[in-house]
């Protein structure tokens, strides 16, 4: 069954493009990645879902009924981590988080604690005197404390430190392992990578591919940089590479394929360094336009 | 409407309420203090007066008043109380949604499951209730001081009454329209200007219709609508004007919820 199904949706903010005919759908119990670097309307296309703001055209669903129409009673089950986290300033942490619990029909006291417990959140603090990593610690905990069916993430780690961010990484399996459907937007292909099963790539407000993480993955270019004395660039040039560059007794490039062959031609010779690196977001992008 | 949203909203005013109320129970207090000297001293107050020119009277809502009758002098002294009371009305309502927009909290609201119809209603009866509660306490307040201060005269309690009354539509007046106009402009980001610009500014209009004989001004402004002096001098409110208010607060509310409903909540970018 599709949780969240997509279609056509069309955002434009006046003459500002939003998204253009966007269409795609998660199924139940799925780890959707939605990757795209900043500004391509993946904020934009979580909104719409939300009925923060309304669509040009298109429409959307969440367990096959209308987002907006239904949009009161759909966001019982659905958890909201927004990118920029705003709490109401003057308020106590556990204050804000009572308050955001009040909202739903169920009781949310034990499993918010449970939460603020795990994620380190001081209840007591005002909400004006937290940190950045603090706030967002607050938006984990009021997304969850309801114990939603479906989890929208927006950047969800951007400002938690790394010990945070894997306790946040683990939450989130266990949420979804429970069933909990996960549509997690981010531009930071790692975590994506590790996180979801599939993948749905969004540039300029278009959807370009949507892919089962593994094929993403093998379909990957990996950026090799080779520095070596007396390094003739043509050394190289073997199927798979591309974009073959030679600069200062360094050899770039990047590679498709299996990961083996380069690495016998780089035994083969005497380096005085090597990095093998996944490309950027940015990089992969530019492989899709080509 | 949903109570937790009431609960939390009158929470927020709470603050601001008890400010404005006790400001202008002391601007009452203070004003209605000086009436037993102003009326010993009446026949050469008028007679002062009768020398100042028309346009300064006019200004301060004293043209034909008699500032040694009780009503008189309260009428005089209301006009700076309804001041006060259209700043702060003005003040909810161009704040009651525009701040969540402005501290970016739209968000966290609206990604509950509530209706914006709901939310907006809830909002509403929560600024309503702090205005009430501003309310009561000019109304004790005034009753309270003219009592303590009006010494020997006397004075006819009616047309007090009405007045007093007629501030609750007054109000109404400015939080609709300040609504409305807030989410008429895509981000307001700073209230005061707003609402200094609308109470002053239907003041001002109100003298201007006063000084110029333009009728057509006074039929906009809830100052000319609601004119201490007319309703003290008959007993009455001026109806036609009182139903045009309430026209304008009627099409500022459906206006509102319209608006409000159909509005893209902006996003940090």
């Amino acid at each position: 069954m599709s949780v969240i199904e997509v279609n056509h949706l069309t955002k434009y903010y006046g003459k500002a493009r939003g998204i253009i005919d966007v269409s795609f759908h998660v199924n139940e119990g799925e780890n959707f990645g939605f990757i795209g670097p900043n500004g391509a309307g993946k904020t934009t296309t979580i909104r719409l879902l939300l009925s923060l703001i309304y669509p040009t055209s298109g429409s959307g669903t969440i367990f096959g009924k209308d987002c907006i129409k239904y949009g009161p009673e759909l966001r019982q089950e659905i958890g909201y981590l927004p990118s920029e986290v705003f709490y109401y300033e003057r308020m106590k942490v556990i204050e804000l988080l009572k308050y955001s619990a009040s909202f739903y029909n169920r009781d949310c006291t034990q499993r918010m604690h449970e939460l603020a417990e795990l994620m380190e959140l001081e209840l007591h603090r005002r909400i004006e005197d937290l940190s950045y990593g603090n706030r967002k610690k607050v938006g984990i905990v009021q997304g969850l404390l309801h114990q939603p069916k479906l989890l929208f993430l927006d950047e969800p780690t951007a400002g938690l430190d790394p010990l945070m961010q894997r306790k946040f990484f683990q939450l989130i399996r266990e949420e979804n392992q429970r069933g909990v459907t996960v549509f997690f937007s981010s531009h930071i292909l790692g975590e994506v990578q590790r996180m979801c099963n599939r993948v749905g790539i969004i540039k300029e407000g278009r959807i370009i591919e949507i892919a089962d993480i593994r094929t993403l993955q093998q379909n990957n270019y990996k950026k090799v940089r080779v520095a070596a004395t007396d390094l003739d660039a043509a050394y190289f040039d073997i199927p798979g590479v591309t974009n073959l560059e030679h600069h200062n007794g360094t050899v770039r490039f990047f590679y498709k394929g299996d990961i083996n062959a380069v690495m016998r031609k780089i035994g083969e010779i005497t380096v005085s360094d090597v990095t093998i690196e996944e490309p950027t977001l940015e990089e992969i992008f530019m492989h899709y336009y080509e | 409407m949903t109570m937790n949203i009431f609960r939390q909203e009158l929470k927020m005013h709470l603050r601001s309420v008890i400010t404005w109320s006790v400001a202008v129970a002391a601007l009452i207090f203070v004003y209605v203090s000086l009436f037993s000297s102003f009326a010993k001293d009446a026949e050469l107050l008028n007679e002062m007066m009768a020398n100042f020119p028309k346009e300064l009277l006019t200004a301060f809502g004293l043209k034909g008043v008699d500032l040694s009758t009780v009503l008189g002098y309260f009428g005089f002294v209301f006009l700076f109380v309804q001041i006060c009371l259209a700043i702060q009305a003005a003040n909810y309502g161009f704040s009651l949604v525009s701040i969540e927009e402005r501290e970016w909290t739209a968000d966290f609201l609206l990604a509950k499951p509530v209706g914006r119809t709901q939310i907006l209603t809830s909002k509403l009866l929560a600024a309503l209730s702090g205005l009430a509660i501003t309310d009561i306490v000019v109304w004790i307040s005034s009753l309270a001081f003219i009592t303590l201060f009006k010494g020997e005269r006397t004075y006819e309690v009616n047309p007090l009454l009405l007045l007093l009354l007629s501030i609750v539509v007054f109000q109404l007046f400015f939080l609709t329209v300040g609504l409305v106009v807030s989410l008429l402009v895509k981000r307001i980001r700073s209230v005061t200007p707003y609402s200094m610009a609308l109470g002053f500014g239907m003041y001002v209009l109100a003298v201007f219709g006063d000084m110029l004989g333009e009728s057509t001004l006074e039929k906009v402004t809830p100052f000319k609508h609601f004119e201490p002096n007319y309703i003290l001098q008959n007993g009455a409110w001026d109806l036609p004007l009182v139903l045009i208010s309430i026209s304008v607060i009627v099409i500022s509310l459906v206006g509102s919820y319209v608006l409000y409903t159909r509005r893209d909540i902006p996003a940090v970018v």
